[in-house]
């Protein structure tokens, strides 16, 4: 379970702790001004945390939770 | 009547008659009505929720900020990626006793977890004074789109009118059988026509992404970052920390909850639901490419940006389709959030005050209730005069004040009682009133803070008052229970 609440709190740190530091436009990446690439990319990255928790977290595999 | 108007009012016929297809051969109880039986399946609760959380507010507020504000549109995106991590072990355990207890309103869950139905009334009306602004939000949105599509045909208060009266009859025929399924077909359009206009428009101004977002930062350097003052990079790790908090708070998405079968559901749901907000970019890109193309649009009128570049760009055929999945959007939330505000008028309001009404008469009332919720609405919509955006924000500063009293109930060992728990959201409630009224800032409280912080969503000090107030309260009437 601890494995499961470190992983609960990283998006919050890579979304908005660096905030500070990457609200910039440049350089584009992607297209996008950088600030909004970076918001992106942790928004894909939440997504892969949230299916490693999944796989991670026992509940998940049992059946008899109706 | 124009070609755009005739496909708005055929997406309008579709939504209705779905509505009332779905509810054939089901019993429509109060628990059928609002928590659909508790059978449906993941699918099901991800586009009823989806439903809820993608409103008109995310297709015109969305645009409307990324034209008048710039980047500071993206806190959007995060709050909404943000709570599905909360989701992730909030959900099921609200599933879980909700099922055991067969509770149908949120504020059902306060009154059995605190053991008070008043706490429950309370509950109820801070909901519904929540969700007003934000059935005003749909109203004005539906408002809009059926206003620019008649190409001034119809003026805006009479488009008001029109949406209010086809939502009503839309919420007392269906139900949540009928939203779910509407919801089906508003996200398929909706994405479809999203993704186009966030694609196109770009393609079709610029010449591409990155040529267009050149252009912006050459008319303003500071337009496409978080600016130094106002709504700054402090303004929006606060605030979407405060959206995170009271995301799951709203009545009707807490109540959407009862509908799934299971509680996987819901973890399995977190997975995919972050990569779906994505779909807000597109939005933005629009917001985006309407800046140097429709200029001169300000105050109020920003949330036109998306339906003024369209109406520049393409033929009304084209408007038709995209006011058609802009009405769905504003209907299927609509029609949750009227339904969810008439049950708990219905069942945590009145019931609780005439004690011996057979449910069957509560199902009654909350059915003709709906019609009041409306014209209620209406009136707020036609009086009152800001921003969709700004409306959200206040409506959601309400709502988290429900946050500490829930997540504390949550807790094994909790300590606050009924007494402890109103306190806190009253004094939360009285917090955000006078924060509003006097537009205090968390540097006049406190002078020795850095300017900086000047830029703190207020709502925060509210939370505070309340957390304070609650366990204080709950410690002094220790005892008094039980």
């Amino acid at each position: 379970m601890k494995r499961l609440y470190f992983l609960t709190i990283l998006p919050f740190v890579g979304m908005l702790g660096f905030l500070p530091l990457v609200n910039r436009v440049e350089p584009f990446v992607l297209s996008m001004p950088f600030v909004m690439f970076w918001i992106v990319l942790w928004t894909v990255l939440t997504s892969i945390i949230l299916a490693v928790m999944y796989k991670l977290d026992p509940r998940n595999k049992e059946d008899e939770e109706q | 009547m124009n070609s755009a108007l005739i496909i708005i009012l055929g997406f309008l016929l579709l939504a209705v008659f779905l509505g009332i297809r779905s509810t054939k051969g089901k019993q429509m109880d109060l628990e059928q009505w609002t928590v659909g039986g508790r059978g449906f399946s993941a699918i099901f609760v991800f586009l009823l929720m989806a439903g809820e959380i993608y409103t008109t507010f995310s297709f015109l507020g969305g645009s409307g900020w990324a034209y008048g504000k710039g980047a500071p549109a993206l806190y959007v995106l995060m709050y909404i990626c943000l709570s599905y991590v909360v989701s992730y072990w909030l959900l099921p355990v609200i599933w879980r006793y909700a099922k055991e207890h067969k509770l149908v309103s949120q504020s059902d869950f306060f009154v059995k977890k605190y053991n008070s139905p008043y706490l429950g009334v309370l509950v109820a009306l801070v909901g519904v004074i929540g969700m007003i602004p934000v059935i005003v939000v749909q109203l004005k949105g539906l408002g809009i789109i059926v206003s620019q599509a008649s190409y001034g045909a119809i003026s805006m208060e009479a488009a008001v009118w029109i949406g209010a009266i086809s939502l009503t009859i839309y919420v007392m025929l269906s139900g949540v059988h009928g939203s779910a399924w509407t919801a089906l077909i508003k996200d398929i359009v909706m994405v479809v026509v999203i993704c186009f206009l966030g694609i196109y428009l770009p393609l079709h101004y610029f010449g591409g992404f990155q040529p267009m977002f050149e252009a912006v930062h050459s008319a303003n350097p500071d337009f496409l970052r978080f600016p130094d003052e106002g709504n700054s990079v402090t303004w929006v790790i606060s605030t979407v920390l405060l959206l995170v908090l009271g995301f799951y708070m709203w009545p009707q998405v807490f109540s959407s909850t009862y509908t799934a079968k299971n509680a996987r559901v819901f973890r399995k749901n977190a997975i995919i639901s972050p990569l779906y907000t994505l779909m807000l970019l597109f939005v933005f890109l629009v917001g985006t490419a309407a800046i140097l193309t429709v200029p001169g649009l300000e105050g109020e009128d920003v949330d036109l940006a998306l339906i003024r570049i369209s109406m520049e760009t393409f033929d009304p055929w084209v408007i038709g389709i995209i006011g058609g999945a802009g009405l769905l959007t504003a209907l299927v939330p609509g029609s949750l959030l009227i339904m969810s505000t008439a049950t708990l008028l219905a069942k945590n309001i009145y019931n609780v005050f005439a004690p011996k009404t057979s449910q069957q008469t509560i199902g009654k009332l909350a059915r003709l209730l709906v019609p009041v919720v409306s014209l209620v609405a209406v009136l707020f919509t036609l009086h009152g005069g800001t921003t969709l955006s700004n409306i959200i924000l206040m409506g959601y500063s309400l709502m988290t004040q429900l946050a500490p009293s829930l997540f504390f109930s949550l807790w094994k060992r909790n300590f606050v009682n009924k007494y402890g728990a109103s306190a806190g959201i009253l004094a939360g409630l009285a917090t955000v009133a006078y924060i509003t009224i006097t537009k205090t800032t968390l540097v006049d409280l406190f002078p020795f803070l850095p300017a900086a912080w000047n830029d703190v969503n207020t709502g925060i000090i509210a939370l505070v008052v309340n957390v304070a107030v609650m366990i204080a309260g709950s410690l002094v009437t220790k005892g008094k229970q039980k």
